[in-house]
């Protein structure tokens, strides 16, 4: 499958400050790509350089062959844009910014149906200062598909918005997608990166810390795999910590929780046998992409730091 | 220049009573309260056989392209980069110096309506002839409102906020207003004084508006001090402003 967007090397430094430091990565078609990552890793810098609003220091960006400076305008009707911190002239009604930026692109979407999905069909007469903050972002969305884009980009994309708000806007670019359109979201949100993305690149402190499913993230993190129980003996200590590929060990109230692999959940449950000790309330879970999130970022501050 | 952009914000500046009052109204107001007062009504001799009332209406005429130029433009214009307007013009097609432009026409477009309503208002109230030099008048005008729009983007272009905006805006605007002969028309300043004031832009368009409007070409040194003010206003705002 082709690349839509393509980010190679890219450099961007804010007062000598490098903000954005040798980011790469490709987004295929039709792909939900994520870009997660701590406050001030870069991330809107990072798309804010894919939509041709900021000009890189260093790196080549292609979306869908075009340079999104040089080529400014081709690329901004293909690519629909829905920014982190923007608004719209405070008297200007959710009907005409629609009606407006619609004749901004020669082959609009029709925005009736487009605001019917987004809950805006009651506040078609309000006036943008007039509009709650989860409607402001409900405006934005649309606008950010208003133009039948091939790309999208969505720079947090569920913030002020409620969990009803949040699941419809979810499925809604399920759909998007589903229609052919690639997406690049922007998000510090778990539970929105592993329901969308099908690949995820962490960017901390302007570098791709990882790029992988979210399937993948979890599985590559220490503690993958999270085990806990309430032994009905006491363990001996050194033979927990002796566990094949053991990331951390916790006690409380009597309940043990491990964090690992598959292959020390086997490890433990026959250390269990061996010494016929019960596992009460035993519970196998797998780490959660925050898990992995925390552990990627946490290891790229330490070796930064080293 | 983008229609679609220069309808809707059309559309927006009829939704700012405030602006239609100050820009539109009140010059013609000021006209109607000052030609109210008797005295302004009588040849006055220091002004070579004109009323005070004939004097103002170039005065008028003036405060309505600064007051649309240097109070309105500012505010809108740093207010549309301040809350990131522009910013999401800028991820359209269409660049966001079509919104800056489509803002400046409308806001040109009323203050020069405003500027008609004056002589209009002269003519039919209290009986000030016409311009005599039409064509004369109207380059003198529509010079003057090119300065003042510049001169506002000047403003705009040195204010991070709509708060600096409004004190740059005002420092800068009641000196003009005193330029434009607002506390005393140009006539009547002493010579020296006069000198100075038609080398700044508003001391020039009311020398220049005063020409026409007695029958002359508007001087050739005046229109020249109008342009060379635009150029160089204008060049500062390219300069200096800031896209966000």
């Amino acid at each position: 499958m082709p690349s839509v967007i393509e980010v190679t090397e890219l450099r961007k430094s804010y007062g000598g400050r490098a903000v954005v430091d040798g980011v790469s990565f490709t987004v295929e078609e039709g792909e939900i790509f994520g870009i997660l990552g701590p406050n001030g890793a870069g991330k809107t810098t990072t798309v804010e350089c894919v939509e041709g609003l900021r000009v890189p220091d260093g790196g080549r960006i292609r979306v869908a062959g075009l340079d999104p400076v040089a080529d400014h305008d081709e690329v901004a009707r293909i690519l629909g844009a829905q920014l982190q911190q923007s608004e719209l002239q405070a008297k200007l009604t959710v009907r005409e910014a629609l009606e407006l930026y619609s004749a901004f692109y020669p082959n609009p979407a029709d925005w009736r149906p487009l605001a019917e999905r987004l809950g805006l069909t009651p506040k078609l007469g309000t006036r943008f200062g007039k509009l709650s903050g989860g409607q402001q972002q409900r405006l934005f969305i649309a606008l950010a598909l208003i133009g039948s884009p091939r790309v999208v980009v969505l720079d947090e994309l569920t913030t002020g918005l409620d969990p009803r708000a949040r699941r419809d806007t979810w499925q809604l670019i399920e759909d998007v997608r589903a229609s052919g359109v690639t997406v690049l979201l922007v998000t510090h949100f778990m539970e929105e990166a592993q329901r969308l993305c099908d690949r995820i690149a962490v960017i901390d402190k302007g570098r791709v810390a990882a790029l992988d499913t979210p399937a993948g993230l979890i599985r590559r993190s220490a503690g993958a795999t999270v085990v806990s129980f309430t032994p009905s003996a006491p363990l001996d200590e050194r033979e927990l910590t002796g566990l094949p590929a053991l990331a951390s060990v916790e006690h409380r109230d009597g309940r043990i929780t491990l964090t690992g692999t598959d292959e020390t959940v086997d490890a433990v449950i026959s250390l269990l046998a061996r010494h016929h000790i019960t596992a009460h309330q035993l519970r196998v879970t797998d780490a959660t992409l925050d898990d992995a999130f925390l552990d990627l970022t946490r290891d790229h501050t330490e070796e930064a730091a080293a | 220049m983008n229609t679609a952009v220069l309808r809707t914000e059309f559309r927006l500046f009829r939704r700012e009573p405030a602006a239609w009052f100050w820009i539109f109204l009140f010059p013609t107001l000021l006209l109607v309260i000052l030609g109210s007062i008797p005295s302004f009504r009588h040849v006055d001799t220091s002004m070579g056989g004109l009323r005070p009332i004939d004097a103002y209406v170039p005065v008028a005429v003036l405060v309505a392209l600064l007051m649309s130029g240097v109070q309105a433009l500012p505010q809108a214009l740093t207010g549309y980069r301040e809350r990131g307007i522009l910013r999401r013009m800028s991820a359209t097609p269409v660049r966001p110096s079509a919104l800056l432009s489509a803002h400046m026409l409308v806001q040109g477009v009323v203050a020069l309506a405003s500027a008609l309503l004056v002589v209009v208002v002269g003519r039919v109230a209290f009986d000030v002839t016409l311009p005599q030099q039409p064509a004369g008048y109207l380059l003198a005008l529509l010079l003057a409102a090119a300065a003042a729009l510049a001169l506002g983007n000047v403003v705009s272009a040195l204010s991070r906020t709509t708060k600096i905006a409004s004190a740059i805006g005002s420092a800068v605007f009641f000196p003009m207003m005193f330029c434009a002969g607002v506390w005393l028309p140009i006539q009547s300043m002493p010579h020296t004084l006069a000198r100075v004031v038609q080398l700044t832009p508003f001391g020039a368009a009311a020398r220049a508006l005063n020409e026409a409007a007695s029958g002359h070409w508007p001087g050739w040194a005046h229109l020249g001090v109008l342009v060379l003010w635009t150029v160089l206003l204008t060049a500062g705002a390219a300069r200096w402003f800031r896209w966000e």
